[in-house]
């Protein structure tokens, strides 16, 4: 009989090799996969390399795919860290980003200086109101915030197209439903052939690795996170703790929106996060939602994504095999994580 | 009257695919297992019904193919969350992510979006006699398509297989107490398979509807009708009786949203009609709000299965 055994907790760096391995798996699985589908394996992770970061050009292009990542893997870390499980980045995302349109549409000739901070603390109040009527309904009701937030998220692709197809489209677009592109002083300017973004996204990573690792907030929220009851007998404030960590969960979100449509689209409209928050879910989680290593995580899966859209130029495989891909990867690690815990038995007397 | 039968069987047809979800998800839950993966598995069979009905012109193959696509991605839920004890919530999120991906991923090699005759005539709404004379009920509920009523039945079985047999006592107790089901000599772990597998076979069934009576094949068709599911499956608190009624009262929603775009309102002058986005709300914005209601009038025997969402160690007792 096989029997499970618990181990004694694997350290740091054996626990890490535990999710290489898994990673090697999935890449091995993923590899099998693509054989059976009339695909060279290794022509297709070539592929993915090369067309991810082989030139300037595609480097910069993934890491311009890294930066809303980062911010909405920062987000989501802060809300997962407590086991409040906010999957509603991409609603949060997508109210972000109509906060800043708001601003840069309506005030259009405001100098630089000042839109882009407005637009950024707009799009931060957005996404964060957005994602505190989860946390509201939570404490209020003990309304589950996952499915709470996941409807949001349409509710707030819709509202995107509403704008777009009614309130904010542009007439002189012709036949086409778009809203107006910004003007300049509302577009994100350049650091080194890369929107400015990529240092927001960095100094958000360093702020928040600071608040989880040495603020009293931080360790409220850990604290909550691995047991409410201590955090009860310990006095915390559980309600204050949960409202400012989902705030500020979905106020990173609203910053990765506004980012997307100040710096990438130029506008606002509908494709806005194209599944970034469920991307960032598991760059978060595969990162153990500790902020340098989202840095890494998100980097590595705008790699896949931007290979995935060079594969479909390069070999005309469809660019959902980086769906496909990313879940693969995942599975392999959520399973790895038993091994890190347990380790099988054989023994020949039946278990009991 | 006719307004109303037909909008009544419209409501029946847009429920029924929830329907299906929703009671493959209490066999789930009732194990013990939270699956968020719905979406994808309705997306998996979806796809593969409609590209086996289409290959092979056969609706016993469609709707079997729908099934074990759907099945056989709840197997890998189940090997991560039963044998590996992986964390429910993330393992069901990438179960959805993954089913999106292969969906799409199978979907664009349907050039066509059409089926053969021979898979779409079989599931055509057919008359019962003498039942659809009933007046607005008869037609409603006995002009349908097959799919309804297999729905409708599998809902009953499930009623009956969960509160009436030896099994389901059995499925019941290890989604409560593991452990003492465990003493008590239960395999918890086939349990919890056979569960999961069926549950999402159920899924990938409810999916196919989408692609083979009701819309025909489309990147993402689903779009958050097995999130609606999740929920329903709190409404209906783990009864498939009245996931029935859960199930069709969110289709009416869906079946709203079109009723009224066609209706005008008179607005500073012109008359306008109702933004399609905004009625597109309907349904996700209804979910939150059945959501809170749900929890507000919370019951003792109303409960989620004591064991929901946690993994067993059958070592740690």
């Amino acid at each position: 009989m096989i029997k499970i055994v618990k181990k004694s907790e694997v350290a740091g760096i054996r626990a890490t090799a535990y999710r290489l391995i898994a990673v090697v798996g999935a890449l091995i699985c993923s590899a099998l996969l693509m054989l059976a589908l009339g695909h060279n394996p290794i022509e297709v992770f070539s592929n993915i390399i090369n067309g991810s970061v082989m030139t300037k050009y595609r480097l910069i292009e993934t890491l311009r795919r890294a930066i809303p990542l980062i911010i909405l893997s920062l987000g989501i870390s802060v809300a997962f860290k407590m086991k409040f499980w906010n999957i509603g980045a991409e609603g949060q995302l997508c109210m972000g980003a109509f906060g800043a349109s708001f601003f840069a549409l309506y005030f259009p000739d405001l100098p630089q200086i000042v839109l882009l901070p407005l637009m950024l603390v707009a799009a931060m109040i957005c996404g964060g109101i957005w994602a505190s009527i989860a946390s509201v309904l939570k404490l209020k009701f003990d309304t589950n915030e996952t499915l709470v937030t996941l409807m949001l998220n349409y509710v707030a692709i819709k509202w995107i197209s509403f704008l777009q197809y009614n309130l904010w489209r542009d007439p002189e677009a012709k036949g086409f439903a778009l809203i107006p592109k910004f003007s300049k002083n509302a577009v994100l300017p350049n650091v080194f052939d890369l929107h400015i973004g990529w240092i927001i996204a960095l100094v958000f990573a360093v702020i928040i690795y600071i608040l989880m690792k040495h603020t009293k907030l931080g360790y409220e929220i850990e604290v909550i996170g691995e047991n409410k009851n201590t955090a009860n007998y310990a006095g915390m404030n559980l309600k204050k703790v949960m409202l400012i960590a989902v705030f500020l969960s979905g106020a990173l979100c609203g910053a990765a929106g506004m980012i997307q449509a100040s710096g990438v689209e130029f506008t606002l409209n509908e494709q806005i996060s194209g599944g970034m928050g469920f991307t960032a879910v598991i760059t978060a989680w595969l990162a153990k939602l500790s902020a340098p290593a989202i840095i890494v995580t998100s980097f590595l899966f705008a790699m896949l994504l931007r290979g995935g859209d060079f594969l479909r130029v390069q070999m005309q495989i469809p660019s959902a095999v980086s769906d496909i891909l990313q879940g693969i990867i995942l599975f392999f690690v959520l399973g790895s994580e038993f091994f890190i815990q347990y380790k099988f038995v054989f023994s020949r007397k039946r278990a009991s | 009257m006719d307004a109303l039968a037909l909008f009544l069987q419209t409501a029946i047809q847009m429920g029924t695919p929830m329907l299906l979800a929703t009671v493959g998800g209490i066999l789930c839950e009732k194990s013990g297992h939270l699956n968020l993966g719905i979406e994808g598995m309705m997306l998996i069979g979806a796809v593969m019904g409609f590209k086996i009905g289409q290959v092979s012109g056969n609706p016993i193959l469609a709707i079997s193919a729908a099934a074990i696509s759907g099945g056989l991605a709840a197997l890998i839920y189940a090997i991560i969350t039963v044998t590996l004890r992986g964390n429910h919530i993330v393992t069901g999120l990438t179960l959805t992510i993954f089913g999106t991906g292969v969906a799409n991923y199978i979907g664009k090699s349907i050039v066509v979006p059409a089926l053969p005759e021979s898979v779409k005539a079989p599931f055509r709404s057919i008359n019962i006699p003498l039942l659809t004379k009933i007046p607005i009920l008869g037609k409603s509920i006995f002009n349908q398509s097959i799919y309804v009523h297999i729905a409708i039945i599998i809902a009953i079985l499930a009623y009956i297989y969960l509160n009436r047999t030896r099994l389901g006592l059995n499925l019941r107790s290890v989604g409560e107490n593991p452990a003492a089901a465990d003493a008590s000599g239960i395999n918890v772990d086939l349990y919890k398979y056979v569960h999961i597998i069926i549950g999402g076979a159920l899924c990938g069934v409810g999916g196919s509807y989408l692609s083979i009576v009701e819309i025909g094949w489309r990147d993402n068709l689903t779009a958050g009708i097995g999130w609606i599911a999740v929920v329903l499956i709190i409404f209906s608190t783990w009864d498939p009786l009245k996931a029935m009624f859960g199930a069709y009262f969110f289709g009416a929603l869906r079946a709203l949203g079109f009723q009224l775009q066609s209706i005008k309102l008179p607005f500073s002058g012109e008359t306008i009609s109702v933004p399609i986005q905004l009625l597109d709300m309907i349904p996700y914005i209804a979910t939150i709000i059945v959501l809170v209601l749900i929890t507000i009038r919370k019951k003792e025997e109303n409960q989620a299965p004591a064991s929901l969402g946690s993994p067993y160690f059958r070592e740690d007792r």
